[in-house]
């Protein structure tokens, strides 16, 4: 059965991000041959002297004229093993909201880096935000061996300096490959020019490494998206609580608590279309039945009687702000969407903004503008259902939206209640 | 499903995700409508709304912007599929808007394509919908690449891409004010091979066009059109008789069709799965114009 593996890329402007993503495309034949002639064609009109790859990825007119990319692309390829999603970010300093976006649903990131240049400050940075989204992978890809005539100690120093930085953040699983995308060392294939390397290809690490532990499978939580109330043709009562999983998971015969009520009840039934299924995890989209008729309403939360998230009003959360036409600041309102639950949030206090070159705290900033990260403390209107984001990525993680242009102003990770 | 497997294949997940934006508009919006036309990304749309309301009918109508110029296999089709989902049909058509005035038809057999636009926003305006589910795939184009799952449109129909609402997890911002409308793309993370993977595993019945048939076409400008009422053969054109299918299915004068032999779903996986060429560029005249078609097209207020 092959599964799902959602990446994000991360890169500068010259580390070839672009002709790397071009490569995978290519070598596992998702690149067709209409689209190849369209991007040869506007490599000849552009004077490129090579075929541009990276005009693959560069979907917008005016990110073909200034050849920037400014927008996440998706791209999608398979391989017997393995169906891939690839959130294509731009590197620039100005659209951390971009990869702070593409790093939010993916299961692994790649950083890319010059074999020449070694570690930079936006390599800095896309390491701090995966581990900031808790991206539970990290590939760092030391690109254009080519170039440093596949030099073993070039990519030893650049392994240690990056594993002295990467210390200092919170990442579990970190790989080093040495690579060329241009001329595909290590990319599908093991490169017989780097003998020295005693690790996989790209594609295999990307085909192997182990997903299906990364999501929560320990708490479980089904926050009720929608009830399903049918008129049923034989006059009988449905009453079903439809969502997604987002953690642990439910059986039949469960006993559950629902907030914010607190009532207890047990699941009669776990409904799907293609009939009841005898047990649903993460990500699964189901409809529970109880065997209690009690009010429950999207929003709700099912989860155990002895184990259910933190309910608070109060919330402690890093956020990224990623709005360029306001900022941030205490005494602040916006609309917050966390699960299924809509509340009002107040910012009660801005505790710092971190600088994510140097990891600084800054406790005496007084807002937080575009790209910018920082700690606060929210109230809200009525409670929220949460855990830690690092425990869980979907009952941790909330956005903000401006109540007057309905922008979506900030992303947020749940620390706990203050 | 053995009780300890926790694994789900692609096609388990996409469908989950897909799922859960059904559901999502359903919570949120007052109107939604979903665009059926009886192609087989909208026959895929149907299904998996079906199963995020089951056993409760899908709660929104159904709209299918008619060009005029369509293949009688496909309307017979949406009719009886329509017919038995028990859902409203709300017809947007492209005649109607060039009756009223409001677009113009340069002659009479052109391709309908672009003035779908007008009969669109038309039909979304005047039945006050706010949240219209399409079909696209981001795999399907470049600028589609770049499109969030909730689009957002402002009171013109029009897409900014530049302007586009950050879009994190899976937690989606469905505000708008009044008159705005925002596009939802259920499928986008779909390509072609899962819709073709997925209507094999589900065994839902498609329009007969999508299968080997033989047909009268003509080769124009590479492309193999299928001759009929809209498209008569022009002078000096061959007429061919071939077995041809369809990979897409769009206005009649646009659409081309594909040789080849696949009667069921098998024989057309394994061709989508060897096959070279995109579907809209082996088979769409309308995206051929430029470069930036599909993207100007949004712009406008296409889906």
């Amino acid at each position: 059965m092959s599964e799902l593996l959602r990446f994000a890329t991360a890169g500068s402007v010259d580390d070839g991000k672009s002709t790397l993503i071009g490569r995978l495309l290519y070598d596992s034949k998702s690149i067709f041959e209409d689209q190849l002639e369209a991007v040869e064609r506007t490599s000849r009109q552009r004077g490129d002297q090579y075929t541009n790859l990276a005009l693959l990825t560069d979907g917008l007119r005016a990110e073909r004229e200034q050849g920037i990319t400014i927008d996440v692309a998706y791209r999608y390829f398979a391989t017997p093993r393995r169906k891939f999603i690839i959130a294509d970010t731009p590197g620039h300093i100005q659209y951390t909201r971009n990869m702070v976006t593409g790093a939010s649903t993916a299961d692994l990131a790649l950083i890319l880096i010059d074999a020449r240049k070694g570690i930079v400050e936006q390599s800095r940075r896309h390491a701090f935000l995966s581990s900031l989204l808790r991206v539970p992978h990290l590939v760092l890809c030391v690109n254009k061996m080519d170039l440093v005539d596949y030099d073993q100690e070039t990519y030893e120093s650049i392994r240690r300096e990056f594993g002295a930085f990467a210390a200092k953040l919170d990442i579990h699983d970190l790989t080093f490959i040495p690579m060329s995308a241009l001329n595909g060392d290590n990319v599908v294939n093991r490169s017989p020019n780097m003998a020295w390397y005693e690790g996989t290809s790209l594609l295999h690490h990307l085909e192997e490494v182990h997903i299906a532990s990364d999501r929560n499978l320990i708490d479980p939580r089904f926050p009720v998206q929608y009830v399903i109330r049918p008129q049923m043709a034989d006059g009988s009562d449905y009453r079903g609580y439809a969502g997604t999983v987002a953690g642990g998971s439910f059986r039949p015969g469960d006993e559950v608590m629902v907030l914010p009520s607190g009532f207890s009840s047990t699941i009669t039934a776990i409904d799907t279309m293609d009939g009841p299924v005898a047990q649903a995890h993460s990500p699964m989209a189901v409809t529970i039945r109880l065997a209690d008729e009690i009010d429950i309403s999207r929003g709700d939360m099912i989860c155990r009687p002895h184990n259910h998230p933190t309910v608070s009003q109060d919330v402690t959360a890093m956020i990224c702000w990623l709005d360029d036409r306001s900022r941030l600041n205490a005494g602040a309102k916006y609309v917050i969407k966390q699960t299924t639950r809509t509340a009002r949030a107040l910012v009660r206090e801005l505790h710092y903004r971190l600088d994510i070159n140097t990891l600084h705290r800054h406790e005496d900033a007084a807002d937080l503008a575009l790209n910018e990260i920082g700690r606060v403390t929210l109230r809200t209107t009525t409670p929220l259902f949460f855990d830690d984001y690092r425990r869980n990525r979907s009952t941790g993680s909330f956005i903000l939206i401006d109540e007057h242009t309905n922008a979506t102003v900030a992303g947020g990770m749940i620390l706990g209640a203050p | 499903m053995t009780s300890t497997d926790y694994s789900l294949s692609y096609l388990e997940a996409l469908e989950a995700e897909s799922i859960e934006i059904f559901r999502e508009v359903a919570a949120e919006f007052e109107h939604p409508v979903l665009l059926f036309s009886g192609g087989k990304d909208s026959v895929v749309m149907v299904r998996v709304a079906q199963k995020a309301f089951w056993p409760a009918p899908i709660p929104f109508p159904v709209m299918h912007v008619d060009t005029g110029h369509n293949f009688p296999e496909v309307l017979e089709y949406r009719d009886a599929r329509v017919a038995e989902l028990g859902v409203e049909l709300v017809v947007a058509s492209v005649q109607e808007a060039i009756d009223r005035g409001r677009v113009r038809e340069e002659h009479p057999l052109a391709s309908r394509n672009r003035l779908q636009t007008v009969a669109l926003l038309d039909a979304i305006e005047a039945n006050g919908f706010d949240a219209v589910f399409g079909g696209a795939r981001r795999d399907e184009e470049k600028a589609r690449a770049k499109e969030r799952v909730f689009s957002f449109r402002d009171e013109f129909g029009q897409w900014d891409p530049k302007n586009q609402r950050p879009e994190l997890w899976r937690i989606y911002n469905g505000r708008i004010a009044r008159g705005e409308h925002i596009r939802v793309f259920p499928l986008s993370n779909w390509t072609e091979l899962d819709i073709w993977s997925y209507l094999a595993r589900e065994q839902v019945p498609l329009p007969s066009i999508y299968f080997a048939h033989r047909r009268q076409v003509v080769r124009r400008e590479g492309m193999l059109m299928g001759l009929g009422e809209f498209l008569p053969a022009q002078d000096g054109e061959e007429i061919l008789e071939m077995s041809v299918r369809y990979r897409t299915v769009g206005d009649m004068t646009c659409t081309a069709a594909v040789e080849s032999t696949a009667a069921d779903y098998a024989q057309v996986i394994e061709e989508v799965s060897v096959s070279r060429i995109t579907e809209r560029g082996a088979t769409r005249a309308d995206d051929k114009f430029s470069e930036a078609a599909m993207e100007d097209r949004k712009k406008e207020g296409y889906f």
